[in-house]
Order: C-alpha cells, then sequence, then structure tokens
C-alpha cells in the first residue's frame, strides 16, 4: 500500500502514549468515518489541518512570521535595506555619529553607515541559525531514530554518548573547539570547514554541542510509536526496517521536531551572537551582530546606539523564531484547545 | 531507592569519562607550542624545556596522557596550570563566585517566577495572564548578551541604582547579574508554574474540596500548590546544574571572575589543564542536580517509584 498522500496524516493508535491518545482522539473520528485512505478531494480534519486553522488564529504566528520573512529578505538582499549606504565606504571623519535623519542608525567608531553594517550582518546570522538547526537535525534525528527503533545495546551505546555531550555546556564546548579550530590537524591536515573562521565552522561547532535535544524527541516519538498497530501491520507486510523508519514512523514523530527546530533557528542565532562577543565566532571582515556589540561595549557610555540597534535587531530577529516556535507549539498540541 | 540511586551513580562514571576525554583531546589540539609561551621573550634553554616537557607529560601521545591525567583526578590532584598553580586553587577561587551568581539567579526564579506563573495560573485569559505571557516571550527571546548590555546600561550606568561591573560590592553586585543570569530559566519556571497550576485546578480532587466547603484560599494553597508546584521544583533543581555551566556570557558582560571566565581566560593563555578540570568539575554538578532531581521527584511524587 503506497499513499503518499496520507503519510502525513495520523492514524488512530491504541499503543501509543497517553499523549498521542489524546491527539488521536480529535482525528480519530475522521479517519474511522472514512477508512478509504487514499480519498485525495475529500477534507481531512488531520493533524496539520487543524494546527494551520489554529494558527491562522494566532497574533504571534503571524507577528514571528512577518519578521521572520523581513529579516530572511534582508538577508538575502541587503542591498534593499541598507538605503544606497555601501557598508565598506567609511569616513572617520564621521565616527560614532549618532542617528540622523539621512542615516537612521548613525556611524560606528570608523565611520562606516551603521545601517548597512547592521543589515549585512542578517545573511551570516540566518545562514548560521539555518545551517546549524539542518545539522543538528540530520544527527539528532538519525542517532535518536536509530536508538529508538532497535533498542537494546544500540540503545544503550548512543544514550550514553548522548549523555555525555548533553552533561557538557554548548557555549563553553562550542567556545574550546572553535579557539582550537584554525590550527587544528588531523593527520598533519586542516580540517575542512572547522579550520576556516567562517559561518560554518560556527555552525559546525553549534552542531557538534547541540544536537541531544533533537536525539531525545526523535527516540522518545519512535519508541512511542514503533509498538503501534500500524507498525505491526508494515512489519507483517514484509516491510524492513528502514522502510517502516523512513515512510511510517517518521513522519508521525515529525510535529515536536519542527516545533524544536523552528525556535532553536533563534536560539542558535543567539549563541553565534555570543561565541562572536567572546572572541572565537565571525572576524572582521565579516559583518556580525555579535561583533557588532562587542565593538559597540567600549563605547556604551559616549556612543550607546553602536551597542543598542544590533541589539535590538539581534532580539528582534530570535523572537521572531521563538515566537513562531510558541504558535506552532500549542497549534500542534491539541491538548491546548479550549 | 538505594539501588536506583547507586546504579544512577555508576552510570555518571562513563559520562564524566566520556566528557573529560572530550575537552581533553580538544585542549590537546590546542595551537601553540605553551611552553615557549611561558618563557615569553627569553628563550628557555633546550634542557629546560626538555624538564618542563616532561614534567607537564606533553610529549606523551593523547591516551597515555590522558590515563596520566585521570589517574591524577582520582586521587583528587587536578593538576598544576604552567605557572605551577594548583587547578584545584583556581576553582577553590572560582567557584563561590559562580556558586553565589548561581544561587542569587534561582533565588530570583523561585520568587519572581512561581508568583508570576501562579497569578496568571489562578487567572487566565485576564490582562495579567496575557502580560506574563508577551513578558516571558520577550525573555525567552532576548539573547543573554543582549539584556545583560542593556540592562548595564540603563541601570548601571544611566541610573546608577546598581554597580555597572565586578564583584565588589558584595552580594549587592551580584543582584543585577543573578538577575540576567536568571531571565531564561524564569520565564519557563513562570509558564510551567502557569499551566501546571491550571491544569490541577481542573483535577477532581480540587472539586472535592471545593465541594467540601473548603474556602478557594485553602483550596489553592494547600491542595492544588503543592501538586502543580512539583514539576516546578524539579525543573528548578536541574537548572542549577545548568546555570552553573552557563553563566560564561553573564560573567564576561558584568566583568565576574567566575568559572565560566577561567575556562575563558585558561583557553586564550592555552593552559588546558584549568579548562578540563573545571569543565569535568562543571559535568559533575550538572549530573549530580540532575540525580537529585530524579531522586527528589520521588519524594515529592508517591504515584513515581523507581525498582
Amino acid at each position: 500500500m503506497s499513499e503518499p498522500s496520507t503519510s502525513q496524516r495520523r492514524r488512530p493508535d491504541e499503543g501509543g502514549e497517553p499523549h498521542d491518545r489524546e491527539e488521536d482522539r480529535e482525528v480519530g473520528t475522521t479517519a474511522l468515518a472514512s477508512p478509504d485512505v487514499d480519498g485525495v478531494d475529500e477534507k481531512q480534519a488531520s493533524l496539520w489541518g487543524d494546527a494551520w486553522a489554529e494558527l491562522r488564529r494566532k497574533p504571534f504566528f503571524w507577528i514571528g512570521g512577518v519578521l521572520a520573512v523581513f529579516f530572511l529578505l534582508m538577508a538575502l538582499f541587503p542591498a534593499l535595506f541598507a538605503r544606497g549606504a555601501d557598508p565598506r565606504a567609511c569616513s572617520l571623519s564621521n565616527s560614532a555619529q549618532p542617528p540622523s535623519g539621512a542615516h537612521w542608525f548613525g556611524f560606528d567608531q570608523l565611520g562606516c553607515d551603521y545601517q548597512a553594517q547592521v543589515v549585512y550582518g542578517a545573511r551570516n546570522s540566518l545562514q548560521i541559525g539555518f545551517t546549524g538547526v539542518i545539522g543538528l537535525l540530520v544527527v539528532g534525528v538519525v542517532v535518536g531514530a536509530l536508538a529508538g527503533y532497535f533498542g537494546g545495546w544500540v540503545d544503550s551505546l548512543l544514550a550514553r554518548i548522548t549523555d555525555v555531550f548533553y552533561a557538557l555546556p554548548l557555549i563553553l564546548g562550542a567556545l574550546i573547539l572553535l579557539r582550537v579550530g584554525p590550527e587544528a590537524r588531523i593527520f598533519g591536515q586542516p580540517v575542512p570547514i572547522i579550520s576556516e573562521r567562517g559561518p560554518g565552522a560556527i555552525a559546525l561547532a553549534l552542531v557538534f554541542f547541540g544536537w541531544m535535544t533533537a536525539m531525545r524527541l526523535v527516540r522518545s516519538q519512535v519508541i512511542a510509536i514503533k509498538s503501534s498497530d500500524y507498525v505491526a501491520a508494515a512489519r507483517a507486510l514484509g516491510a524492513g526496517p528502514m522502510r517502516i523508519l523512513v515512510r511510517h514512523i517518521l513522519p508521525n514523530a515529525v510535529a515536536p521536531v519542527i516545533v524544536y527546530a523552528t525556535i532553536t533557528v533563534g536560539a542558535l542565532i543567539a549563541a553565534e551572537a555570543a561565541l562572536t562577543y567572546l572572541g572565537v565566532g565571525l572576524q572582521r571582515p565579516n559583518y556580525s551582530w555579535g561583533l557588532q556589540i562587542s565593538d559597540g561595549q567600549n563605547l556604551l557610555r559616549t556612543a550607546p546606539h553602536l551597542v543598542l540597534i544590533p541589539s535590538a535587531v539581534l532580539s528582534l530577529t530570535v523572537m521572531a523564531f521563538v515566537m513562531m516556535g510558541d504558535a506552532l507549539r500549542d497549534a500542534l498540541d491539541p491538548r491546548q484547545r479550549s | 531507592m538505594g539501588r536506583y540511586v547507586a546504579r544512577r551513580l555508576l552510570l555518571t562514571i562513563p559520562v564524566l569519562i566520556g566528557a573529560s576525554f572530550l575537552i581533553f583531546a580538544m585542549v590537546y589540539a590546542l595551537p601553540g607550542d605553551p611552553i615557549r609561551a611561558l618563557a615569553g621573550d627569553r628563550p628557555l634553554p633546550a634542557s629546560v624545556q626538555a624538564a618542563l616537557r616532561a614534567e607537564y607529560n606533553l610529549d606523551d601521545p593523547l591516551l597515555v596522557q590522558y590515563g596520566k591525567y585521570v589517574l591524577g583526578l582520582v586521587q583528587g590532584d587536578f593538576g598544576t596550570d604552567f605557572s605551577g598553580r594548583p587547578v584545584l586553587q583556581t576553582i577553590s577561587e572560582r567557584l563561590p563566585v559562580t556558586a553565589t551568581l548561581t544561587g542569587v539567579a534561582i533565588v530570583f526564579e523561585i520568587i519572581i517566577g512561581i508568583a508570576a506563573g501562579v497569578l496568571a495560573g489562578l487567572r487566565r485569559g485576564s490582562f495579567f495572564d496575557n502580560l506574563v505571557l508577551v513578558t516571558t516571550t520577550l525573555l525567552v527571546s532576548i539573547p543573554v548578551l543582549v539584556l545583560g548590555f542593556v540592562s548595564q546600561y540603563v541601570l548601571g550606568v544611566r541610573l546608577g541604582v546598581v554597580p555597572v561591573a565586578g564583584i565588589n560590592e558584595g552580594l549587592y553586585s551580584y543582584l543585577l547579574p543573578g538577575l540576567i543570569l536568571a531571565a531564561i530559566s524564569l520565564a519557563y519556571v513562570a509558564r510551567l508554574t502557569r499551566t501546571s497550576l491550571a491544569d490541577s485546578l481542573r483535577a477532581d480532587y480540587v472539586r472535592t474540596a471545593r465541594a467540601k466547603g473548603l474556602d478557594r484560599r485553602t483550596v489553592v494553597v494547600r491542595h492544588t500548590l503543592r501538586n502543580s508546584l512539583i514539576p516546578v521544583v524539579t525543573f528548578i533543581g536541574a537548572d542549577i546544574g545548568s546555570l552553573l555551566g552557563g553563566a560564561i556570557i553573564t560573567e564576561s558582560v558584568f566583568n565576574i571572575p567566575g568559572l565560566g571566565r577561567a575556562v575563558f581566560e585558561s583557553i586564550q593563555r592555552q593552559e588546558g589543564s584549568v579548562v578540563v578540570g573545571v569543565i569535568t568539575l562543571l559535568v559533575f554538578f550538572f549530573i549530580f542536580f540532575n540525580l537529585v532531581v530524579d531522586v527528589l521527584y520521588a519524594v515529592l511524587d508517591p504515584r513515581i517509584r523507581y525498582e
């Protein structure tokens, strides 16, 4: 039975956790009333349909979404947002000028237009946020799915490894890795990505010390789902472990992972700024909000806008993803609905 | 219960070994030659360099070095840094600072977080409830770095109500850094308390208590709160371990000489021994407080029993 259209639909499953059963109660009636799962035109009250109906009514989702799109556009087309100013065209005579009508964000210490500087910082932040999350999802989903599905010693081993990483503080771990990175050698060769002090190295360091929550999420979901009837049915039909995992289990474990991933984009953007502030992240001539905050720190008394503006922009970016993630969680968890 | 705790304690050993080895292996690759850095401008005679390298086991392969390190560690010897200062001394100077900072943060979490959560949970949908919801979203969204700088600028530089940086004014100087360190967890505590309280208010035993004529105050304080605070207490317990290891940004912004700063400074000076020692200690605290929380869970909630 191949049914791409239903891969995202929740099926009634008796063996899941209480959490799953509650979700299924909402959609179970519709699924049972129309056992023809291949019906395409029929409007189904699926988890995702319900979630979207719920999301549309949430102001947090719209605020977060609009902000995220805004910063995404800023990352893609920075020139449009810099109002014609060139971030490299600086004149020391303008050093640390406060915001004015012609230059909304003022000038930084080197006399560069600060709006251009801040706008060009969006790309690195978002790039690190997105590639970092994709990376830690790949690691987390693969390790979590293997541990949850196979159980036994595979699970014990992978869970212990996860514990090791989980106990290490993210910022401290990434700090050491990035400090060591530029001169790290494996068999006398520079390590790709990590030895170049660019956005890639930071994303990689954050993935290396940040994949554990995704792993635990996926693992617990897989354990909850794998004992359900439809997985037993798929196994009885002769499906192998890979097919069962990829086609039957993971699509149903996707909801909490999406919520987690959305919020984590924001968390990683904040972590990048923190690492850059500590001096192991992005370096000049890269544009980075963390770098701008760190440079402006010395002028906090005389030119507070140098710290406050990138701080505000950084916060709004993180907030965009946190708000969307919060709204998604509420929408995807039917227990919250009244 | 005793067997459960013993098994959990045994399980911490591989985690501690794994975590310290991971850090050790990374520090092993620290760039530069620490002995030459130590000597400064005057080049050391080759024989002295060789003696120093031997003393710090610098010529051994990674695994041998790590083995020697662990051997010292189990005997309570954290080693010395390259100026001959015991790492344990650095730790005993820095740990109280970070512990005080964490303590202040936890107090804020308990007082503000629980109070806000209880008030919001008792009146779902009220103005205050929405205020808490918006405020917690803001607190979670604003990076600690930003929160630290802005509050330092407004409260320290402009208004002058708290010290701008440093720890020279006793507990008073920990006030603002503690609040900043607590910010994110505080938001989670408030939300957790709110949902947990709202859930228990709908429970059958609460309806029974109301039905037998108890006034609302007694029902909330004696029956509902005691139950709904269980997850909050355990969250705060586990948070102690995370805050101890997560204070580096706060410590940097407010120039507080704690453990996080110690790691940071040691990395800059290529002092591997301090880095590995401190992080191993932090990992231990993290595991320890998580274990305490799991035991606490069983004590607070009689439905939970470990074999």
